[in-house]
């Protein structure tokens, strides 16, 4: 009863999200069956990757004008929030957290009459995410810093010739120029981050219901196989594919961000690696 | 110096003459109290299976010392020659006797259990059951209509089951009734046990023909005068199944 | 250790913790932060000369080199460090001993791979059988090192390449004007002034390549996380001495200071390295430094 694989994509294709065939392929493992889990699970990398991104780019802003701020209230936890977190394994940011969300209780937090549920941040859907936002949060935060400090003078003078103050100067003249200037090392930034959600299900939270990452299954077929050589450079293959289209995506980005410059001035994306995990 | 480089847990004991004799070396997690684990006071590894390991060795003539490899990739390294016998309380099964051959079994077919916070709990659908990946006991829960929760330690599997996340962990009796016995009652042993696998054997490589059949002898010998019921009861308690 | 840690059942309080502190496995513990710190010491030269050699070929106007160097610094870039831990050692394991046996075996007509089993004669043992016990480590030390500087050798590459392209063109073509040849301007001028452009990236890989040390038990190193692991799983009172909870929560307290102190002397030694490379250099840090001493 060997599946074609189409079948088979459709019966794995989900699987990582709990769709399709419940119990894993056990034996005559394929390689279509390798991509298609594999696959299955590179849905998860995305979704930790995308929105970590996401939130964290905003609070990393938040993080990078309260670490350049004059008033050490700001400042100070700005800067002790940074360390921590660049200055510490990831692999141990979730071992940490997730002795830490365990420790709520089970049977939710009461406020005002109202019970809170707390089951779920347990979850890795929840509390991995929520390591990575603040982990890409902290990176992303010391490149926008750096990318602050380095804001030319001139710009901000000709702002304040022209009369632009404050928050207007702000938005219009340091905040654009900075995220031009970090952009290159926050696409390092974003590569590696999604390399890091690999380590979401290898060390840090439980698999819920066999439903993993792409490493999770790689680790399953290397598992029932007993031959790392063939899951793990598939997981690989995959990456590259992701780290191309991360590329592309942000070049695309830096592209709209450098519009205004003569365009022999315009600065090709370059893979730098200023500050990285 | 050469003590920090000492990277690897070894525990090397000579049998006989020790001529310039090829060492047979034998991989075990450490991580798998009683069975294998690291002892509390020396640092060193112990357990049943050390001292069996190095009697059988004894019993066969080689020359024999202990390697600590990660479950993970514990057959991966025995296909790669990094070590020649597996003794990590590897059950047989058919999956695994696929790859690599098994000696017989040094312990009976085992019991594997359920533990949870009271005896009352469900198990079956429903069910947020923990296991270590990679093991028969999780892809017995993965097909028992329990919701799987994996965790790469055995450790790891207990500490779901006190902190509430899951209902039940499932492994092998001998693992867990131990920790149950210590819990001051907080962790029970559930009645409904499960016989999983062949019993526990040594793993090696399928070509290593003569090898298997040293220790199938040593191991039959020592079945046959009754030292290994007697380790087992050393190590398992007065209770454990023996042969 | 102590006299009075011969039977631990009778202790409590501070002469317990002393006793518990004090045990063999305890010892393993301290000695791992030697082998981390040792790992550490070896991989980073190593790491960096890979990155020297990534970087020279990927500049190089050889087309195949430079696409060579260009391919490694991509190809282990774009895959996460975990993934290539999992199945590199041992292939790199394999194709060492495969190699070795095409050599040094009499009998060549047996395969060596044999479904996923690898079988190689005897003597293309990489370290023998008959080898004691400190080689095994040692190699596999070796093979961890090697594993850990190609990785980061190809972040190195890729920051060494930039630090390069940096250097002003004004510079070289100076140094040509002086009739140096490419090969000397490299040396004398390139290699130079590069550095304090690489520093930066070279710096936050170093902090990286701190972080990624957890990783080493996969390459079959017991390092502080497994034995923190070890230490902090709870134990049972029948075999061991000290029986006690889950207590990993602590041990990996304790390897968050330790990682954070280590990021901060890190952080402190390479801000002074920064500051004595930019000594007459033409960047706005040396301008400073320069306007400061006047």
């Amino acid at each position: 009863m060997a599946m074609s694989c189409l079948e088979t994509i459709q019966a794995y294709g989900l699987r990582s999200l709990g769709y399709g065939e419940r119990l894993l392929p056990r034996d005559d493992f394929t390689l279509c069956q390798h991509f298609t889990l594999i696959g299955s699970g590179l849905i998860w990398n995305v979704y930790f990757g995308v929105l970590a991104l996401l939130f964290g780019f905003f609070l990393a802003n938040a993080l990078a004008l309260a670490k350049a701020a004059h008033s050490p209230w700001l400042r100070k936890p700005a800067e002790w929030f940074i360390f921590v977190f660049r200055g510490s394994p990831l692999f141990i940011q979730f071992f940490l957290a997730y002795e830490l969300l365990v420790l709520l209780p089970k049977a939710g937090i009461n406020v005002l009459g109202i019970t809170i549920d707390t089951s779920w941040t347990t979850r890795a859907w929840a509390g991995a995410l929520f390591v990575l936002f603040l982990n890409t949060a902290a990176y992303s935060a010391e490149i926008f810093h750096g990318a602050l400090k380095s804001v030319p003078k001139g710009d901000v003078e000709a702002a304040d010739a022209y009369g632009i103050t404050g928050w207007s100067r702000f938005r219009r003249i340091l905040w654009p120029t900075m995220l031009r200037l970090g952009w290159p090392a926050y696409t390092n930034e974003a590569i590696f981050l999604f390399h890091a959600t690999t380590l979401v299900f290898f060390s840090g939270f439980p698999a819920f219901q066999q439903r993993g990452d792409a490493l999770y299954y790689a680790n399953y077929f290397a598992d029932k196989t007993f031959n790392p050589f063939i899951p793990y450079p598939i997981v690989g293959f995959y990456f590259i594919c992701l780290t191309l289209l991360l590329i592309w995506v942000f070049g695309l980005i830096n592209r709209r961000l450098n519009r205004h410059l003569p365009s022999n001035l315009r600065g090709r994306i370059r893979l730098r690696p200023q500050l990285i995990r | 110096m050469k003590k920090m480089m000492l990277a690897t847990a070894v525990l090397a004991l000579t049998a006989g003459a020790s001529l310039a004799q090829d060492v047979v070396r034998i991989g075990t997690e450490g991580a798998y109290e009683p069975y294998n684990y690291i002892d509390q006071a020396t640092g060193e590894l112990t357990g049943y299976e050390i001292e069996l390991g190095n009697e059988l060795c004894k019993r066969a003539e080689l020359k024999c010392e202990f390697v600590q490899n990660a479950w993970d990739s514990i057959i991966p390294n025995l296909q790669s020659g990094n070590y020649d016998l597996i003794m990590a309380g590897m059950s047989i099964t058919d999956e695994r006797d696929q790859v690599i051959d098994f000696t017989q079994n040094y312990i009976p077919p085992a019991s594997s259990a359920y533990v949870a916070l009271s005896a009352d709990v469900n198990v079956g659908e429903g069910a947020v059951v923990a296991a270590q990946t990679g093991t028969i006991q999780a892809g017995y829960v993965a097909e028992s209509g329990a919701t799987l929760l994996e965790f790469a330690t055995p450790d790891e599997t207990v500490a779901a089951v006190r902190n509430g996340e899951a209902d039940a962990v499932f492994a092998d009796k001998d693992y867990l009734a131990p920790i149950a016995a210590d819990s001051n009652g907080e962790l029970v042993v559930l009645a409904n046990e499960v016989q999983l696998g062949g019993g526990v054997g040594i793993g090696l490589r399928e070509t290593d023909t003569e090898l298997k059949d040293k220790l199938n002898v040593a191991i039959q010998s020592m079945k046959d005068d009754g030292t290994l019921n007697t380790m087992i009861k050393k190590w398992f308690g007065e209770e454990a199944q023996t042969f | 250790m102590f006299e009075y840690c011969a039977d631990p059942s009778q202790l409590s309080g501070l002469t317990w913790l002393s006793c518990y502190l004090t045990t063999g496995t305890h010892f393993n513990f301290y000695r791992s932060f030697v082998t981390v710190l040792m790992l550490l010491a070896v991989t980073a030269p190593v790491a960096l000369a890979f990155g020297f050699g990534g970087a020279m070929a990927a500049r190089s106007h050889v087309t195949p080199l430079s696409l060579l160097g260009r391919g490694y610094i991509a190809a282990v870039r774009g895959v996460p460090d975990i993934v290539y831990f999992l199945f590199f050692v041992i292939a790199l394991d394999q194709g060492i001993e495969w190699t070795k046996h095409l050599f040094v075996c009499d009998d060549l007509s047996q395969p060596v791979w044999n479904g996923t089993e690898f079988r190689v004669c005897p003597a293309a043992k990489v370290p023998l059988a008959t080898s004691s016990a400190i080689w095994h480590s040692a190699y596999a030390f070796a093979l961890a090192v090697f594993t850990f500087a190609l990785v980061f050798g190809a972040f190195a590459a890729n920051v060494l390449y930039g630090a390069m392209q940096a250097v002003p063109k004004a510079q070289l073509e100076t140094a040509e004007a002086y009739g140096m040849t490419p090969r000397q301007v490299f040396r004398r001028i390139l290699v130079p002034q590069m550095w304090v452009y690489a520093l930066p990236g070279l710096s936050n890989l170093w902090l990286i390549l701190i972080k990624a040390t957890p990783l080493l038990f996969l390459l079959g190193i017991q390092d502080i996380v497994y034995w923190a692991r070890e230490l902090g799983s709870a134990k049972t009172s029948g075999n061991n001495p000290y029986p006690h909870g889950d207590w990993r929560v602590f041990y990996f307290l304790a390897l968050l200071v330790f990682y954070l102190a280590f990021t901060r002397v890190s952080e402190i030694v390479l801000a002074r390295l920064t500051r004595r490379l930019s000594h007459g250099q033409a960047t706005l840090g040396g301008e400073q430094l320069r306007k400061a001493g006047a």
